[in-house]
């Protein structure tokens, strides 16, 4: 190959992806991708606004982090604290609530520290902490983390230990680990009603409020990265808080189950 | 071991109706790792050969150096490529984080080096034979290191496989500096690691089997179209 030949290709290349016409780029947490509601929801914003949105699953802090370094142009998350903080440093625009989802306490199903009997989140994972017995903590900064460790706070507990397994990854690898250690875990509803390597494991605790999961849309500032697609990132926030998306949002089930809750407000 | 046998009866199946999606991310696997390998092969052969054929100061460390950087860590070359590529980064105004042109560009720092100790030693070992020929011929330097790449082609095709292997199958740069994007960065073995994530271990083990039949196809491939290891030759 000669050198001609092989900086066309080169330059090929780089204008195949460097063109394409309406795409925008989304960072998105892994609790929200593995729910399965993008594949939902994706294909009916190309129909309806032509905006191919890409999304890059990540945790929290590191959607923050993309935000922040203009890698993305918009951020889907839930973790209230970090994102008013983000609006604040200038990153993003606002902060516009989109929907939420809840949170569960996941374990061996002979529940040998009986969480299931707790009648608060702080009480189960009091228990789990009494009892030391195993805990798979996300350990990844991730909106989950950083609502697992607001829990531990509340509970008065200090989680650290032998017991206390912090993996650093993704809602499913992490899945993936307390099914293989018969663990505890702390997740979101939609991973685990999706999770396909359930093992031994099952729902313990549900239902309180402080479960609660806000998940907010965050535009990045084109004011600090004039490259940003704030049009863009504009027309998928009006799609996002329309009745289509609401109808859609609401409408998404697995096993029977209705995962979100939409609550966006009208500006 | 059902997982396994799962694993196998997916693979079969994706195979046989030629899934749409596995296409996609197969021929992307195959358009970033070959454009690596090319591109490296184009940089590591010659300096495998230029460093074999010139005495210079410090050539053994240099040799050294080349040796170990190997076994660079392609998680620390993501993350080096992310930071250089990210919008806030020196190349930032390039756009190309998150592009397969990004992907590619990781691939080559990690097998550039590969690809040039192979060669290395390969045509040291053949210099070592046409020295006093090349010498005696008064061949210029770059009419010794292009001699010595032709009849050496064998031993680069295995340089260059080498580099092919290690990228086809790396994971750990490709999802830090592709992101994992579906219908633009994903490939194979970012798709494994997300279905293990799912915890769908069968699907991640038939992407696992298809990878490996790739590879496999594309090293027969090279070899048939070479005419390597035929039944007259030894």
């Amino acid at each position: 190959m000669t050198f001609k030949t092989l900086l066309a290709t080169v330059s090929a290349l780089w204008l195949a992806t460097a063109a394409g016409a309406e795409e925008m780029k989304m960072a998105v947490t892994t609790s929200f991708a593995n729910s399965g509601l993008a594949e939902i929801l994706l294909p009916q914003i190309e129909k309806d606004t032509g905006i191919t949105v890409e999304l890059l699953v990540v945790g929290t802090g590191q959607a923050l982090k993309l935000g922040a370094a203009g890698d993305v142009d918009a951020a889907l998350v839930h973790a209230r604290a970090a994102e008013e903080k983000f609006v604040a440093d200038g990153d993003a625009t606002h902060r516009r609530e989109i929907m939420y989802n809840d949170f569960i306490v996941v374990g061996p199903s002979g529940d040998p520290a009986g969480a299931k009997a707790a009648t608060t989140a702080k009480d189960a994972f009091a228990t789990i902490a009494a009892a030391q017995a195993p805990f798979v903590s996300r350990g990844d900064d991730s909106g989950t983390h950083k609502a697992e460790l607001a829990i531990w706070a509340a509970a008065g507990v200090e989680p650290s230990g032998d017991w206390y397994k912090a993996v650093g990854q993704g809602m499913g690898a992490a899945l993936n680990t307390a099914a293989g250690m018969d663990a505890y875990i702390f997740a979101d509803r939609a991973s685990w009603l999706n999770f396909g390597n359930k093992g031994d494991l099952a729902l313990l605790f549900e239902g309180d409020p402080a479960l609660f999961n806000q998940y907010a849309y965050l535009p990045v500032n084109p004011e600090k990265h004039p490259h940003v697609k704030a049009e863009a990132a504009k027309a998928l926030e009006n799609w996002l808080t329309s009745d289509t998306a609401k109808a859609l949002i609401e409408g998404y089930t697995i096993a029977g189950q209705q995962l979100f809750t939409f609550n966006a407000q009208p500006m | 071991m059902n997982d396994i046998y799962q694993g196998l009866y997916q693979a079969m199946r994706l195979l046989v109706t030629l899934d749409p999606g596995l296409v996609e991310i197969t021929a992307r696997s195959l358009q970033v790792t070959l454009t690596a390998t090319v591109i490296a092969s184009a940089i590591g052969l010659p300096l495998g050969a230029w460093i074999a054929v010139n005495r210079f100061w410090l050539r053994r460390y240099a040799i050294a150096i080349l040796n170990a950087l190997m076994g660079l860590p392609p998680v620390v070359v993501g993350l080096m490529v992310y930071v250089v590529l990210s919008r806030a980064g020196p190349l930032g105004v390039l756009g190309l984080l998150f592009t397969p042109t990004a992907m590619i560009i990781a691939q080559i720092i990690i097998i550039t080096p590969i690809i040039a100790s192979i060669s290395h030693q390969a045509i040291r070992d053949l210099w070592a034979d046409y020295h006093d020929l090349l010498i005696s011929l008064h061949a210029s330097r770059r009419q010794r290191i292009a001699t010595l790449l032709w009849d050496g082609r064998r031993a680069l095709m295995t340089a260059a496989l080498a580099g092919f292997g290690r990228a086809i199958g790396e994971v750990g740069a490709i999802m830090i500096v592709g992101g994992n994007i579906d219908h633009a960065t994903r490939v194979l073995t970012t798709a494994i690691a997300l279905e293990t994530g799912k915890g769908d271990f069968a699907l991640a083990l038939a992407l696992g089997f298809i990878l490996i039949a790739l590879a496999i196809a594309v090293n027969l491939a090279l070899h048939i179209l070479s005419g390597t290891e035929r039944g007259s030759r030894w």
